[in-house]
């Protein structure tokens, strides 16, 4: 795509300025310029992950992270093909809230793992150890994503990896507890720990080994 | 040279008023723990109003801190607006499922009679009773959830984030709900015997929401809900940044600001210089790994930037010390700040 940085710069104004219709132009425009990856990859993912490094630097706000991702799934769902945009040998993976239903980081991370061409199971919320090795087992689960509010439900995915055992699945996490704790996530025995939205993507680009 | 000690009562009053005291306040935010004192879970702690007043009093005794705080957990209030709580064996009881199911369904929000409520009684009682068995002599901090954080319990973050950025009139709806509940419940919180009112309001931090947005919704609640309180408001962002939006906090009518670990107390001192007094920002997370020496280097960096010329009170970043932080922590703590917060302070 040429003008690549002048169309992630206007992405980024739109989706923070909350203005669907003119980041819909932007994608689409870009469409007609470049192949799908691109605009999912190079565009679209890079945007959102720039927003996210700039909350994490406090120069934006948790909801604008929020509404951008939810304006780009949107965007996607409405534009491109679902068969389209997926990458390539991507890990069977899952998301969900562990033990409340505080869904906001669930959310925002799908919407732009999403956007960034990965497919992954919603789990939803207030999940338990034993829905989770439920569906582990049963949907062969190979990368899960955990968000938690709660010190406590942190606390508590130590057991959780316990009881998965040495199956060489993949457990990434994050919220709150996360973020003020930075050595919280190697206490419970997380393989990886995503602050945001743009570290979370960096982590599934590097599982996957799609760099 | 070492001055006259002070009551709690005095010691407090003095610091909010920004001049030395004794020495600096401290204000340990233990809920829970109160619960561990007694040999009961954290279920059976919070059923009775006379447990948490025993359990507050026997922590007070324990650690010498200059507050009792009768809070009981922060979806109560939601509990008495009818929504379901989940308790936890090592953690404050949390919101189950947001209680509303869609932005629809906020026409259908009855209002909470607040002397009516059995819910809220437990803690209404509470702070009567540490009223009558202290008599006045440690301050009883209150507390209130303000009206543009609840629907994060009422909602859920998602479907408020959406609710505030395209739907303003179903969002004034629910702060009109929502304010009339936080003003009555914080009154009648005073009108028990509560000193000073702690205002929780995360979502109006910046790292929750940007500035511009703020000084249009949350700014402007905390006002018009500030002003109609009838005592003194600490305002709390649990853990979320201030510096941002500094200048309308001291606007809001608020007298204290509680800070997060995450910005520099002396920065924040600068900022806010005599015009708001500083509560903070220790770690509470990081505080269940700390051993003597760790707390005890905290607790004097925290006092040395923060505390000379009154107007700051030692506490944690969040307005409540997680249930894992053990009591001998909690000593170290109580023992620095004896040891570095005498008046006038010194690097020793």
């Amino acid at each position: 795509m040429d003008n690549l940085d002048y169309l992630k710069l206007e992405l980024e104004r739109s989706l923070l300025l909350l203005d669907s219709d003119a980041a819909e132009a932007i994608i689409k425009k870009s469409m007609m310029a470049g192949d799908t990856y691109s605009v999912t990859g190079d565009l679209i993912s890079a945007t959102l992950g720039h927003i996210g490094d700039l909350w994490e630097k406090g120069n934006l706000s948790l909801s604008q992270v929020y509404m951008s991702g939810m304006i780009c799934e949107k965007i996607i769902e409405n534009t491109i093909p679902p068969h389209v945009v997926l990458k390539p040998g991507q890990p069977r993976m899952a998301i969900g809230v562990y033990e409340d239903y505080h869904m906001l980081g669930k959310r925002i991370i799908y919407a732009v793992l999403k956007a960034s061409g990965y497919e992954l199971i919603d789990l939803g919320g207030g999940l338990s150890d034993d829905d989770l090795i439920g569906v582990v087992n049963r949907e062969k689960i190979e990368v899960l994503l955990l968000s938690v509010l709660m010190l406590p439900s942190a606390l508590h995915i130590r057991n959780l990896k316990n009881k998965l055992g040495n199956s060489g699945l993949k457990l990434v996490v994050g919220g709150a507890p996360f973020r003020i704790d930075s050595e919280l996530w190697k206490e419970v025995g997380a393989d990886f720990c995503g602050k945001d939205a743009a570290e979370a993507l960096e982590i599934i680009t590097k599982i996957s080994g799609n760099s | 040279m070492k001055r006259q000690a002070m009551t709690p009562k005095e010691r407090v009053s003095l610091t909010l008023s920004h001049q030395e005291p004794d020495r600096v306040p401290l204000m340990l935010s233990l809920t829970m723990h109160g619960a561990r004192e007694l040999g009961l879970s954290i279920q059976e702690y919070f059923s009775k109003a006379e447990h948490v007043v025993e359990g507050q009093l026997r922590m007070q005794q324990k650690y010498g801190h200059d507050f009792l705080n009768p809070f009981f957990y922060s979806a109560l209030e939601v509990e008495a607006f009818g929504a379901e709580v989940i308790y936890s064996e090592d953690g404050p009881p949390n919101s189950g499922r947001p209680l509303l199911n869609d932005i629809s369904d906020i026409g259908k929000l009855h209002p909470v009679d607040v002397r009516k409520s059995g819910v809220l009684y437990k803690m209404l009682r509470a702070i009567e009773l540490l009223k009558e068995k202290t008599k006045g002599a440690i301050p009883i901090m209150g507390s209130v959830t303000s009206p543009f954080s609840l629907p994060v319990m009422q909602l859920g973050f998602d479907k408020y984030f959406e609710l505030i950025h395209f739907n303003r009139k179903c969002f004034d709806q629910l702060m009109g709900i929502n304010e009339s509940f936080c003003v009555d419940w914080a009154n009648a919180q005073l009108s028990a015997g509560a000193d000073a009112i702690g205002y929780a309001d995360p979502v109006s931090s910046p790292t929750i929401i940007p500035r511009e947005l703020y000084a249009e919704t949350g700014f402007q609640i905390a006002r018009r809900c500030i002003s109609k309180i009838r005592g003194n408001v600490a305002t709390n962002f649990a853990s979320g940044k201030c510096l941002p939006i500094a200048g309308m906090i001291m606007q809001t009518g608020t007298m204290a600001v509680v800070v997060s670990a995450q910005e520099d107390l002396a920065e924040l001192k600068k900022t806010f210089g005599k015009k708001l007094a500083l509560v903070g920002n220790l770690n509470g997370l990081e505080m269940r790994r700390w051993n003597t020496e760790t707390t005890f280097h905290s607790v004097k960096e925290a006092i040395l930037k923060a505390a000379p010329g009154g107007g700051y009170i030692l506490s944690d970043n969040h307005g409540e010390i997680p249930f894992q932080v053990p009591e001998a922590v909690l000593m170290d703590v109580a023992a620095a700040v004896k040891r570095y917060g005498q008046y006038p302070i010194t690097n020793q």
